[in-house]
């Protein structure tokens, strides 16, 4: 033993530091981080997706009015590709050589090793011609998809469209989606998406460090196939849903038809509208700006977003609250001079009808009965003052579905417009009372509904005091599974003793010499309306009708809105009364085919905004609605 | 012989590494058939396979080691010239008959065998080193004696240089230890360690930055020595070199080194990234290792392995396949065993009687350790690729029998550490 022989501890120091360093490298690219393990998941893993159809969508009476059409993908693996016939290749699939070279720089860039797609939707005859000397072009193949055919191009705001996800549809989806996948982005397509979408497929591959396929990963087990979206059954019926588009082709507006005893939406017309196929396929971003720069906006759902006051057609439901409120009863009768004083100004109306009665005056739409209705409620005994007079007007109102949203099963429905007090005081000041606030009795002022809503309320007449709430699936997946919400009653509090009255006055309307829809009776049906004449501060007034058929155990409630088309009896009623007669009987009795093939050949359209004016930029997809009809303290309303 | 004789001298091998021994080129094989195993080709053992090669390898590796245990220990410390100068030829024929591999001319080829003499040449030089230091007990403290022994070390060294196999050729730098051991001053040690570190700092950080800094440590001790005259003056030269030797390394790490070898070195240490070129063996050997996670994933189911993501793996990257099959449990026991084996070797070489013994005991110790801390390094990071094999259990019959050599001839001189050589 000498001195030296302490340094045996420092080279034995040596080793054991030395190991040390090693088994700490060792836990941190083993234990302390999983960057190392993903990644060798990705060496060895690739994902084969299988898309699965969406789902199908049948009409009421299940012919299927939405179904799926095969096309191709067309996908590349870059390091596969060998050099081949570029200029064959190209010509078969329509493209020229920077075209090529571009989308196979994108490819690469992406991934040399996993395939991605080079052309998308590629048609059964490019596919065809394609398929037979695929061979030739290695590192190319192609994968199945299928994408939305509609047999009778109709109901485009109804379906909506699929698009291509997005980059934020990725992002919001917390990693459900992938580049490629298709998403309902309006419409039903939207709305139920979730139903429609089905599950993609996978098969887990696991390659070689050449990229040679070893088989499928462990047995399978991670392996799913894909699964078909679930099919839908709307309300719709898709025979009227035809005829309405036809009558309201060359017009602007909307029709919505209703069951009432059971809310079903059974048409959803909204004028003009587009033919849903011309939303698929590979011209599909082309046409969509085709159709976004059109006049009147196609893509605008009319019946969820478009504002309209009600005018006349609000008129029932005075008579409803003040039978209720027990202001007047059936037999009461007012005196109608022509116009109606409200203060220091003069609500004009069509007629002069002396005494007039709750029946006739809601049959010849007198705006004197109900402007006194409107005066008799607000002016009460029991109210302390006009403030609370007003809130128990506004509640009873709201109860009717107006003023808030229905929760259609459909995206972007807007709620309308129904002032409270206090919006009144912030416009008018303290000093306001019923005179001011007139024009609300004939449906004008500040008040707006959309088409739906208009339908709704003569569903919940039709039901003598209730609706169900309006909806346009009725039925998903094979048990027809419907959702618990539609199911319950909503009633408006209003005694249904009330409801026979008024009822009586929108028969007249319609079957009455003299009411104001004589024209569009339907023979054998007795067909209960009431019409309106929306005044329109941009043109000419809308033509609007409201009614259902028959009127004991009513099978469908409909509006009918035609903008600037003027006297609603002109031309909503007719048309509504066209809708109703062919979805009871299933056809047009007499003449009334010839008059409603006269219908379908008018042309209204409001005049195009003059070119200096700048229209104000349209936003994305149907959130825009119509223009909304801003109304004017100018009180007349006419019918 | 006689019986004896033979039934002291299996009284007096130490079991204990031989055991070790065994244990590593168990692990060996078990790793190298999953490296190579094909889950569409596994149904027979295979001779022909490296796996069934290896088993050869393994048992032809234990009748060599037990011949060796056989022979006479005289034997090694006499003729040791003879084996230095033998292996020294086959070094030079190496570079005149050799068969390029890889680059390197590192083989003679053997009908089907190969030779690889670089491997002979380890256990060649720590023979005649371990007899020279003995001879006459040197101290080393007189510049004749350390130059000698410098020589017998470098002469080999450069050979291996030519090939050029310069993995193979650093490894003759772990007979510094030995020399330490000996009375080598322990500032060639530092002085090696502070020329890696300046490397490394001329690599990733500014000029501007380590001048300075070497300033600010030399006047350190320069105030602290400031009564000692000749210190002062030792320290200002080595501050002086210090900084001559940044600009050195710098021309020289351009000039010397292969433009391959740059990279890996600047792969190692993050200077460049390179996952498809030369940095592919790190990337792959680090996420086979990496994804073995806590417990690995099991004999046979590496998928890294198995589809071969790793090159060179049942050979220079057998680790990586311990590492993913057998995860951080296996690796730490796979360190340990070489912990264990080389702490046990330093104190086997300390309990022996004589120089030539004990020197050669810290050769093979230091051979095994470079080997292991390079190997292991490399696989997982933090050493740049140097292709030299992991001792015992990479795939290859010339290393598994040369360190098998190696380290049987100090078994037997353990086991003869009474007698006299």
């Amino acid at each position: 033993m000498d001195n030296l022989f302490n340094r045996k501890y420092i080279v034995q120091g040596l080793f054991i530091v030395v190991a040390l360093i090693l088994v700490g490298q060792l836990f941190y690219i083993q234990v302390a981080s999983d960057r190392y393990f993903l990644s060798a998941n990705s060496n060895v893993l690739r994902k084969k997706y299988t898309f699965p159809a969406r789902g199908v969508i049948l009409d009421r009476n299940n012919k299927v009015i939405v179904q799926n059409e095969p096309v191709y993908d067309l996908m590349v693996t870059p390091n596969l590709v060998k050099e081949f016939d570029t200029l064959a290749f190209c010509n078969i699939i329509g493209i020229d050589m920077k075209g090529f070279h571009k989308r196979f720089d994108k490819a690469r860039n992406q991934s040399r090793y996993q395939r991605s797609v080079f052309e998308k939707q590629l048609s059964v005859q490019t596919y065809a011609a394609l398929q037979e000397r695929l061979s030739r072009f290695p590192g190319f193949e192609t994968q199945n998809r299928t994408v939305r055919h509609y047999p009778d191009s109709i109901a485009g705001q109804f379906f909506g469209y699929v698009k291509e996800v997005s980059a934020k549809d990725i992002e919001d989806s917390e990693g459900y989606y992938r580049p490629g996948d298709y998403i309902g982005k309006s419409g039903v397509e939207r709305e139920y998406n979730d139903v429609l979408r089905g599950e993609r497929g996978v098969e887990n591959t696991i390659y070689n460090a050449k990229n040679v396929p070893q088989g499928s990963y462990l047995d399978g087990k991670f392996d799913t196939l894909a699964v078909s979206g679930e099919t839908l059954i709307s309300s719709l019926n898709i025979d009227i849903q035809k005829l309405g588009e036809q009558l309201m082709h060359n017009k602007v507006g909307s029709i919505v038809a209703i069951e009432p005893s059971t809310g079903e939406v059974l048409a959803f017309v909204s004028s003009p509208t587009y033919d849903p196929n011309l939303m698929v396929g590979r011209q599909q971003g082309n046409n969509y700006m085709d159709i976004f720069r059109q006049p009147n906006r196609p893509f605008t759902v009319r019946p969820l977003s478009g504002y309209y006051s009600p005018g006349s057609s609000f008129k029932p439901l005075d008579a409803l609250l003040g039978l209720q409120e027990g202001v007047i009863d059936p037999n009461t009768t007012f005196n109608c001079p022509g116009y109606y004083w409200a203060g220091n100004h003069q609500v004009k109306c069509e007629h002069v009808d002396g005494n007039i009665s709750l029946r006739k005056g809601l049959a010849r739409s007198c705006n004197t009965y109900a402007c006194y209705v409107f005066q008799k409620l607000m002016t009460q005994k029991k109210f302390k003052n006009k403030i609370e007079a007003y809130d128990s007007w506004e509640a009873k109102v709201r109860k009717f579905g107006l003023g808030s949203k229905l929760d259609l099963d459909m995206p972007f429905e807007r709620k309308g417009r129904l002032f409270t007090s206090e919006e009144y005081t912030k416009r008018f000041g303290k000093y306001w009372g019923y005179t001011t606030i007139i024009s609300l009795a004939i449906g004008q002022g500040e008040m707006s509904a959309t088409p739906l809503q208009m339908a709704n309320i003569m569903a919940i007449i039709a039901n003598r005091g209730y609706y169900m709430k309006p909806h346009l699936i009725k039925g998903i997946g094979d048990k027809k599974n419907v959702r618990k919400e539609y199911l319950t009653k909503n009633y408006v509090d209003v005694d249904t003793r009330h409801f026979e009255p008024v009822i009586d006055g929108m028969q007249d309307a319609v079957n009455a010499p003299y009411g104001t829809a004589r024209a569009s009776a339907i023979p054998d049906i007795l067909f209960c309306g009431k019409t309106g004449t929306v005044q329109n501060p941009h043109g000419k007034n809308h033509s609007v009708f409201i009614g259902f058929a028959p009127r004991d155990n009513p099978k469908i409630a409909i509006a009918v809105i035609v903008e600037n088309a003027g006297y609603g009896g002109s031309y909503a009623a007719p048309i509504a009364s066209y809708m109703t007669e062919k979805y009871l009987t299933g056809k047009l009795s007499g003449n009334r085919g010839e008059r409603a093939e006269w219908m379908k050949k008018q042309v209204i359209l409001p005049d195009m905004p003059k070119p200096k004016v700048k229209l104000p930029p349209y936003q994305a997809d149907s959130v825009k609605p119509a223009p909304v009809q801003q109304p004017v303290n100018q009180l007349t309303s006419i019918n | 012989m006689s019986t004896q004789q033979g039934g002291r001298f299996f009284f007096n091998v130490d079991w204990i590494t031989i055991l070790i021994y065994i244990a590593l080129c168990a692990v060996g094989f078990v790793n190298i058939y999953a490296s190579i195993y094909n889950p569409d080709n596994s149904t027979l053992f295979n001779f022909s396979s490296n796996y069934g090669k290896q088993l050869v390898f393994i048992i032809t590796a234990l009748i060599l080691g037990f011949s060796i245990l056989l022979m006479d220990a005289k034997f090694f410390s006499v003729f040791s010239p003879i084996v230095y100068g033998i292996t020294m030829l086959l070094l030079v024929a190496v570079l005149l008959v050799g068969r390029k591999v890889a680059g390197n001319q590192a083989w003679i080829p053997l009908g089907s065998f190969r030779l690889q003499p670089s491997e002979l040449a380890k256990f060649g030089t720590a023979l005649l080193l371990a007899r020279y230091v003995s001879s006459f007990n040197p101290k080393f403290r007189d510049f004749k004696s350390i130059m000698f022994a410098a020589l017998i070390v470098l002469f080999p060294l450069m050979l291996i240089m030519l090939q050029p196999d310069t993995g193979s050729a650093l490894v003759f730098l772990s007979f510094m230890f030995p020399l330490y051991r000996e009375g080598l001053s322990g500032y060639f040690l530092l002085i090696f360690l502070g020329m890696i570190v300046l490397f490394i700092a001329d690599f990733l950080l500014p000029i501007t930055l380590i001048i300075p800094v070497i300033l600010v440590i030399g006047g350190i001790f320069i105030y602290q020595n400031r009564r000692k005259q000749k210190v002062m003056f030792s320290i200002i030269l080595t501050t002086i070199v210090a900084i001559a030797y940044l600009f050195v390394v710098r021309v020289a790490y351009e000039k010397v080194l292969e433009p391959h070898q740059r990279t890996r070195i600047e792969i190692m240490l993050g200077q460049k990234t390179d996952p498809k070129g030369a940095g592919y063996n790190v990337i792959q050997s680090k996420i086979a290792i990496g994804s073995g996670q806590i417990t690995g994933r099991g004999f046979l189911e590496g998928t890294q392995t198995k589809y071969g993501y790793v090159p060179e793996q049942s050979t220079d990257f057998i680790f990586s396949t311990i590492g993913e099959e057998w995860g951080f449990v296996g690796c730490t026991v796979v360190v340990a065993l070489y912990l264990f084996l080389l702490l046990r070797l330093i104190n086997l070489a300390e309990r022996q009687r004589s120089t030539f013994s004990r020197v050669y005991g810290y050769c093979v110790a230091s051979i095994v350790f470079f080997h292991f801390f390079i190997n292991i390094g490399m696989t997982i990071g933090i050493i740049p690729v140097i292709g030299i094999p992991l001792p015992f259990i990479s795939y290859g019959g010339s290393s598994l029998w040369s360190f098998t050599v190696l380290l049987f001839i100090f078994l037997k001189l353990d086991s003869n550490r009474m007698g006299f050589i």
